[in-house]
């Protein structure tokens, strides 16, 4: 059987016919096109295709002495590129050696501005194409989706800036609106507002009444403060009330005594009657103090007077007594 | 139903008519969300019920749009990634005929979930064929009607004039008939293997 160079070009338009004396004697149309058309007929193959795994390959005898074994090959043209190769004797004393892009057909389609009529209509190249651009679709469409995603979780997160079970804030928001009117130099008063008698409700009623009467306890403080004013569960029985532009003491003593007596009234879970009451330390921020008061520092400041007025039998209010330093006024 | 089906009708409405039609549709057919996502799934009556909003509300027949998507997914710019997939498929519009059949396997390859109904191509005489969806009736009612839309695309993409015509269910299958009366009767649009491939979808910043 003798096939025609024809044949042979539609077969594998990448290959290399090389004579017994080593000279090439054609070269495939796809190839031709790497190598820019630069007619290499004639020429000693080894000045055209440098053969340099398994083994270095100069002449045709050592070509096919590799016959059947994967080779890696280099085109000596500008091109440079790297090709598999697959050797086979021709019949004649020559060879006939097959290329191959292997992986790197995706650049060197791109490189070689290559169409589909330069492959073999057998070769997978074009299905490998197909494959890369529908992955990259695909994953694009999936990276989309994992945005969107990121953006609903950014959503999610600012929703926890509520108490799940009271509607209050929680203590993330209590921090955040803390820092944040620390930094605008705004005035404002600081309720820590501890539960007594909480840890006994629970105890006895369980947990579904102790639930209960936080969150009426959460309601009572929402009827007694405005809009503008921010109350924040921060803890089991623990809240944080802040009240802007509040500064005057006899006000801020009369809020605290009210919200003590609206919780002091007995609350009803199930016809059985809970009691608790509550403790209030109080703390001024002092924006005009050098350095600024921290946040940390300022809660601390109304957790003293808090413990202060749990210390002088529960049920009543304390103001902070210390000051920040270098207090300017 | 695969989620990317569902995306590319509510892309179809919002590229084609605007956002708030869409988000009127989404209304009508009473939808718990704002987008659907290409990447999850949904119940096909969710779909159905958008389709049928979209008909009542843009007044036009279901199967006339979802022709229109079939074109859609062709022909708008957002959608270049998807022509130059199916430009794959041949370097005319006859060898692309001929390798329709293998269009349900080339999108599993992409989207292993994605199941299109099976393609069948016969040919009677020299430039006629028929084109039977398989078991698309059950699974994607109107397929049929978007691969209308598609082949007319694609033949004006490969530059060929063509007759298309879409003859109902035979028996499990919708049956679409193909009259190629030229493959190169105008200019057709440029495919270039080495062309960076773009964005599948521009997204707006939600």
């Amino acid at each position: 059987m003798k096939l025609s160079s024809d044949a042979l070009d539609a077969l594998m338009p990448m290959h290399l016919s090389i004579s017994a004396d080593g000279k090439v004697r054609h070269v495939g149309p796809t190839l031709l096109k790497l190598m820019h058309h630069v007619c290499s007929e004639g020429r000693h193959f080894t000045d055209v295709l440098e053969v340099y795994r398994p083994k270095r390959a100069e002449t045709v005898p050592m070509l096919l002495d590799l016959a059947g074994r994967r080779l890696q090959t280099r085109l000596r043209c500008r091109a440079k590129a790297t090709l598999k190769g697959l050797v086979v004797p021709d019949g004649d004393g020559g060879a006939i050696v097959n290329l191959s892009f292997g992986i790197g057909v995706v650049d060197a389609v791109r490189m070689h501005t290559l169409t589909s009529t330069d492959f073999a209509v057998t070769d997978l190249a074009i299905d490998m194409l197909y494959l890369v651009e529908a992955k990259s679709a695909a994953m694009e469409a999936s990276r989309t989706l994992n945005r969107r995603l990121q953006g609903a979780m950014l959503v999610a997160e600012q929703r926890s800036f509520t108490d799940a079970l009271t509607g209050l804030r929680n203590r993330r928001a209590m921090d955040e609106a803390l820092k944040r009117l620390i930094r605008g130099g705004e005035c404002f008063a600081l309720l820590h507002l501890d539960l007594d008698f909480f840890k006994q409700v629970n105890d006895t009623k369980g947990h579904a009444a102790g639930d209960h009467v936080l969150r009426v306890v959460a309601k009572i403080m929402l009827e007694l403060t405005r809009k503008s004013d921010l109350v924040a569960r921060v803890g089991g029985d623990e809240f944080v009330l802040i009240l802007s532009g509040l500064r005057d003491r006899t006000r801020l003593a009369d809020l605290a005594d009210r919200l003590i007596g609206r919780i002091e009234q007995p609350i009803e879970v199930d016809g059985d009657l809970c009691q608790v009451s509550a403790s209030i330390g109080i703390a001024f921020n002092h924006p005009d103090a050098t350095p600024l008061e921290t946040a940390e520092e300022l809660l601390e400041r109304a957790d003293e007077a808090l413990y202060s007025a749990k210390r002088h039998g529960r049920a009543q209010h304390a103001f902070s007594v210390s000051e920040p330093e270098k207090e300017d006024r | 139903m695969h989620g990317l089906i569902a995306r590319t009708l509510q892309c179809f409405l919002q590229d084609t008519y605007g956002l708030s039609i869409w988000q009127k549709i989404a209304e009508l057919a009473k939808l718990d969300f704002d987008d659907f996502e290409a990447m999850l799934d949904y119940d096909i009556r969710t779909v159905e019920q958008v389709l049928e909003a979209a008909s009542m509300c843009l007044e036009k027949p279901r199967d006339a749009l979802l022709e229109d998507i079939g074109t859609y997914l062709i022909t708008h710019p957002n959608n270049e990634g998807l022509r130059r997939l199916m430009r794959y498929g041949g370097v005319d519009f006859f060898d692309f005929l001929h390798s329709l059949e293998d269009l349900p396997g080339r999108t599993r390859l992409a989207v292993a979930d994605l199941q299109l109904p099976e393609l069948e191509l016969t040919d009677s005489v020299p430039g006629q064929f028929l084109l039977s969806c398989h078991g698309s009736l059950s699974e994607m009612p109107g397929f049929g009607h978007v691969l209308v839309g598609v082949l007319r695309a694609m033949a004006d993409d490969y530059g060929a004039l063509v007759i298309l015509d879409h003859r109902g269910a035979l028996g499990q299958a919708e049956v679409i008939d193909i009259t190629v009366v030229e493959t190169d009767f105008a200019e057709g649009r440029s495919f270039e293997l080495a062309a960076a491939p773009p964005p599948v979808r521009r997204e707006k910043a939600s």
